[in-house]
């Protein structure tokens, strides 16, 4: 058991959740990754500038980690291109269609005791594992 | 500050924590999310601590602001539908099947972006062309 990794996982947890606090706080709004993506892209423009501010927000918190510790975010170089435009496309048609993803569902959602998060959250991790313990057996 | 500026710097302070939060618990790194979704002697529960980390803040800290109210809004924007319906199913299902083939979901990918590889790239323009498919495509 690597406790350090432990520990890094569930500050980050903590750190999501203060920031989805923050929001609600603040501006009202369900910290959704998926759903504020759909904002920016969707019919009504209204209300665009602060999901775009979210946005660049995301990408900031990522070069921050970065700069400050040195380490890499994403370590793979050669996974199938295929394999991730495909899941990109499932992935955009099914969050958009089930009103939301792991941050909406999976910690706002739950956090508000939402039973269509608790639902939809079970549902994308049980076919999630599903999906990746199958692939990594083709694929070996 | 005008309100509308105030709401823009309060989001880009939480998608700073939020992209923070990604980095450090290692979900921004695809190679750990499918490490928890493949069940095999390699399984990492790691991503159950962030997920529990941030399921508690936010139950805790939602709670506080329910009470309370937003500031920079009227009223808190919150999900109204609370029906089990097939669109939620169906969708969260989808959205599975797009985790477990890359290991990507929409904010650890958007947080990725900062690492300037390509893979993230690919997955947030596909991403959002599905999300626009479905859309164009649907009636409601």
């Amino acid at each position: 058991m690597n406790t350090n990794e432990y520990l890094m996982a569930a500050t980050g947890g903590a750190l999501i959740g203060v920031s989805s606090v923050l929001l609600l706080w603040l501006n009202g709004r369900i910290a959704g990754i998926s759903g504020i993506m759909n904002g920016v892209f969707g019919r009504q423009c209204a209300e665009v500038s602060w999901r775009l501010a979210f946005i660049v927000g995301l990408i900031a918190g990522g070069f921050l980690f970065q700069t400050s510790t040195g380490a890499v975010l994403i370590e793979r170089t050669d996974y199938p291109e295929w394999l991730t435009i495909a899941a990109g496309l499932l992935v955009g048609y099914g969050t958009r269609l089930g009103s939301g993803c792991t941050s909406g569902h999976g910690i706002c959602g739950i956090g508000r005791l939402s039973l269509r998060s608790l639902v939809a959250t079970a549902t994308f991790v049980l076919i999630g594992m599903a999906v990746a313990t199958v692939l990594s057996r083709v694929l070996s | 500050m005008s309100e509308s500026l105030k709401k823009i710097f309060a989001a880009l302070l939480s998608g700073t924590i939020f992209g923070l939060g990604i980095a450090v618990s290692g979900l921004a790194n695809p190679d750990k999310v499918l490490q928890f979704l493949t069940l095999s002697s390699a399984w990492s529960p790691a991503l159950l601590f962030t997920m529990a980390a941030g399921i508690l803040v936010t139950l805790i800290g939602y709670k506080w602001v329910l009470h309370r109210g937003p500031v920079l809004e009227q009223e808190l924007q919150l999900p109204t539908n609370t029906t089990l319906d097939r669109k939620l199913l169906v969708g969260a299902a989808i959205f599975g099947i797009g985790w477990g083939l890359a290991g990507f979901c929409p904010g650890p990918a958007i947080v990725g972006l900062s690492s300037g590889m390509t893979e993230p790239f690919a997955f947030v323009a596909a991403a959002i062309i599905g999300s626009q498919i479905q859309r164009v495509t649907s009636s409601s």
